[in-house]
């Protein structure tokens, strides 16, 4: 049992910390997230720079051959300044399906140009009609010739506007719900046949809504076998959603902080509203939400990279649970112990509070896990 | 014990509910059902309505203007408005600041300022709270100082709700820095926006909307007739204010129509292939949110019930405490429950105003305002005392701690 970073990750993290305070701070973030494209070029490529964006690929494709763990320690200081970086979409999603079902030769290609901070990419996974079913595939692929012709409507595309190659899960046989049948491609982001819509989300970051109409590609740009893509398409949400506990333990640390200080600093009556114990009591709450949603993400990073697929997801599961659920209860709490600032934009609480909403939306929310959970017997068995 | 309305109680809902049907706008309904944040212009068409039908100020003794209905026929009232759903009338003219006056105010005040209220002729807004003074109130800084036939205002107010489009603000200000205890050197002072020395400037809210703003008053002549009532007893006429609206203060009518609206579109969204309202654990939250608003809709009615038995009761009934921390919960719940049957198509911003745009929307048409609703309610729990305020009053004044 060895719950510490090593010598290595830690000093990572700090170097990664000092980069984001320099640059992330609350007005960098306002700057950056009211103007085009949403999220900091120039950040990116510092944190390219400084290895980030290799962590998880292997060393023989160019990468650090860093696992979950890395990733982990990343989303939680990415979270602590509530980044808007496509850390997520290119390196934990679009990498991840790279790492899991990408050739030799298209890791290859592809690998160098991510870690270089050159190339963002995306998942286009999710459909209008799916919710927040994962084999809920309508948009198809067909086979013509030696490539495949592309059609459907990709929903809810984290920083699908701007990515300059997404993957694509389309339908190569079977129905729309089946895990069976699903395939996924690399498809140049500019291709004929594709328009995006990009937008933001609630909190800021980036997103798309992507059609392809008769999208043309070759066969080598099929990402892993033929109808095989479900599994991989699992394996990555379970570890995005590993990340996401991650991103929360970063979140719920500024939350914390911020709070605490805050009402040390504000004073009704007379006196610093924290003499309030009532205010000191819904402090501690957050505080265990904190510490427990730690333990649940080193929980789901420690799984992330399981084989037995049932143990992975029921890991990540109960991860995405406490964090839909206790993450946001303990970010509610902290609204409200701002009092009439807590609902501004004007401080950084209120934009902790909308990421950790966002995120019990994305990937499947707190009762579609929970859900998960109770209909595969006993957590405590696995 | 009979808990259900009377043949002649339920003649006037359904007189109150087909005025509903018959004159409320389409256009203001369809704001209500989607962001429940009117514009300015529906603001005025509709209470220009009410107020050509009498029901303007339901609460108002007769004389000003009012209807002249006990307490169960203003709960009726509301209750049917905001379960249409249509805008109450704004609160800062016809509840606040209209009783202070026809209350506290003089002759003349009454007769300049009541009419215009009715017909929101003069649109009110609020300015008790300051960056220094929220729960505690008592402590605000404003000051005016009087010099012949004015006041000269200097300070600042904040979250004034909708000062961006007031003609007026009721302001607490500090008359008597002196005074031994805060309360005593507060004075009520009624403000023309349009006096010099004035500046609004709007406070974006976690929705992305403006809908609180800061006010800034800098040498700001006020004349000395705008006082209500006596120099320094401000804090008397605020705390009748704020303990004045006990009918209407859980939204009750409010909540039955959100819950109403999560049951209809969770018959819609798909999960799993079948309706969220069909998946068990949903099911069962809406049950509970339903159970809770049930069981506070019958407090409710306690309330009004026993106003109406006792209105000269000096302590109100214990339970009209527990109104604004549990409706202020439920409120919040329907906006939680609401956002979780849009699921991923709660994220996507469509809005960054109220004002809404032509852009096809992302997902359901019905998604675009449930997420800046969730965000925006959090502030119930926080204006008008927070809970945990309300808290404090109940532990002293009920259970005598
Ligand atoms: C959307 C919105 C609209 C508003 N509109 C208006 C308006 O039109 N006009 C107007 O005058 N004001 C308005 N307000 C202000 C509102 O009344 C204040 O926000 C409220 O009184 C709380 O004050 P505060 O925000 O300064 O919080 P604070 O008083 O600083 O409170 C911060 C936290 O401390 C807690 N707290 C404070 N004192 C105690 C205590 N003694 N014991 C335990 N806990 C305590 C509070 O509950 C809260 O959780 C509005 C506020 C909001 C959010």
């Amino acid at each position: 049992m060895d719950f510490d970073l090593t010598e290595e990750q830690s000093m990572l993290k700090d170097s990664l910390d000092r980069l984001l305070s320099d640059n992330y701070g609350f007005e960098d973030r306002e700057k950056i997230r009211k103007a085009e494209p949403g999220w900091s070029r120039d950040v990116w490529a510092q944190l390219a720079e400084l290895g980030l964006l290799m962590l998880p690929f292997a060393e023989e494709d160019g990468g650090f051959g860093g696992g979950p763990e890395d990733v982990m320690l990343a989303m939680e200081s990415l979270g602590g300044a509530l980044s808007l970086e496509p850390f997520l979409a290119t390196v934990v999603l679009a990498g991840g399906a790279l790492r899991e079902a990408g050739s030799d030769e298209q890791r290859g290609e592809l690998v160098p140009q991510i870690v270089g901070g050159e190339l963002v990419m995306a998942l286009a996974h999710g459909e209008r009609g799916a919710r927040y079913t994962l084999s809920h595939v309508e948009t198809t692929a067909k086979k013509d010739g030696d490539s495949y012709v592309l059609n459907g409507e990709k929903s809810i595309v984290l920083h699908g506007a701007d990515a300059h190659k997404l993957i694509v899960s389309a339908r190569t046989s079977d129905d729309a719900a089946d895990e069976d049948g699903i395939s996924l491609f690399l498809v140049d982001a500019d291709a004929d046949g594709i328009s995006r819509r990009g937008y933001r989300l609630q909190d800021d970051r980036p997103a798309a809504e992507i059609t392809l109409s008769d999208v043309r590609v070759p066969d080598s740009a099929r990402l892993g076998a033929e109808g095989q893509g479900y599994g991989v398409l699992a394996k990555v949400h379970d570890q995005a959603i590993a990340a996401l506990a991650a991103e929360a333990v970063g979140l719920l640390t500024r939350i914390l902080a911020t709070t605490t200080q805050y009402l040390k600093d504000r004073k009704q009556f007379g006196v610093p509203i924290a003499k309030f114990q009532v205010l000191q009591h819904d402090s501690v709450d957050i505080f265990v939400a904190l510490e427990q949603i730690r333990s649940i993400a080193m929980y789901a990073t420690s799984e992330a990279d399981n084989e037995d697929a049932e143990i992975r997801s029921r890991a990540a599961s109960a991860a995405k649970v406490m964090l839909g659920q206790d993450g946001r209860k303990a970010a509610e709490t902290a609204i409200q112990l701002h009092g009439g600032v807590g609902v501004t934009m004007e401080y950084a609480i209120s934009h902790y509070f909308k990421r950790m909403t966002v995120n019990d939306m994305l990937f499947g929310n707190a009762d579609h896990h929970l859900k998960r959970i109770a209909e595969t017997g006993s957590l405590l068995e696995s | 014990m009979e808990l259900k309305l009377s043949d002649e109680q339920r003649a006037f809902r359904d007189e109150v509910r087909t005025f509903f049907k018959e004159n409320v706008p389409d256009d203001i309904r369809k704001t209500m059902v989607e962001s429940g944040h009117p514009t300015k212009e529906q603001f005025q068409r509709w209470t220009k309505i009410l107020a050509y039908k009498g029901w303007g100020a339901p609460h108002w003794p007769e004389e000003h203007g009012g209807t002249g209905w006990g307490p169960v026929e203003q709960y009726i009232f509301l209750e049917e408005l905001q379960a249409y759903p249509a805008p109450a009338p704004l609160p800062f003219g016809v509840n606040m600041v209209g009783p202070v006056i026809y209350t506290f105010g003089n002759e003349e005040q009454k007769q300049t300022y009541l009419p215009r209220i009715l017909d929101l002729t003069d649109w009110w807004c609020q300015g008790f709270s300051e960056p220094g003074a929220g729960s505690d109130l008592a402590s605000l800084k404003t000051r005016a100082v009087k010099e012949g036939d004015h006041y000269i205002v200097n300070g600042q107010k904040t979250w004034t709700t909708l000062a961006q489009h007031a003609d007026w603000i009721f302001c607490l200000v500090r008359t008597d820095p002196d005074a031994d205890k805060p309360q005593k050197g507060i004075s009520f002072l009624l403000i023309d926006m349009k006096s010099e020395g004035i500046t609004v400037r709007p406070i974006q809210t976690v929705d992305g909307g403006v809908e609180v703003n800061e006010v800034f008053f800098d040498d700001v002549k006020v004349p000395v007739e705008n006082l209500v009532g006596e120099e320094n007893k401000g804090w008397d006429y605020a705390k009748f204010l704020l303990g004045n609206e006990r009918t209407n203060i859980a939204r009750i009518g409010m909540s039955k129509h959100a819950a109403k609206r999560i049951r209809e579109l969770a018959g819609i969204e798909l999960a799993g292939g079948k309706p969220l309202i069909e998946d068990r654990r949903f099911a069962e939250k809406l049950a509970m949110l339903e159970i809770d608003l049930k069981s506070l809709e019958i407090t409710q009615m306690r309330v009004v019930a026993d106003d109406a038995k006792n209105p000269n009761a000096k302590t109100p009934n214990p339970a009209s405490s527990i109104l604004k921390i549990k409706g202020s919960e439920i409120q919040q719940r329907c906006t939680e429950l609401l956002m979780e049957v849009m699921g991923p198509y709660a994220a996507p911003r469509q809005h960054d105003d109220y004002l809404g745009h032509n852009e096809p929307p992302i997902g359901p048409d019905y998604a675009a305002h449930a997420a800046p609703g969730y965000f925006n309610y959090r502030k119930v729990s926080i204006y008008g005392g927070s809970n945990e305020i309300q808290k404090n009053i109940i532990a002293k004044a009920v259970l005598g701690f």
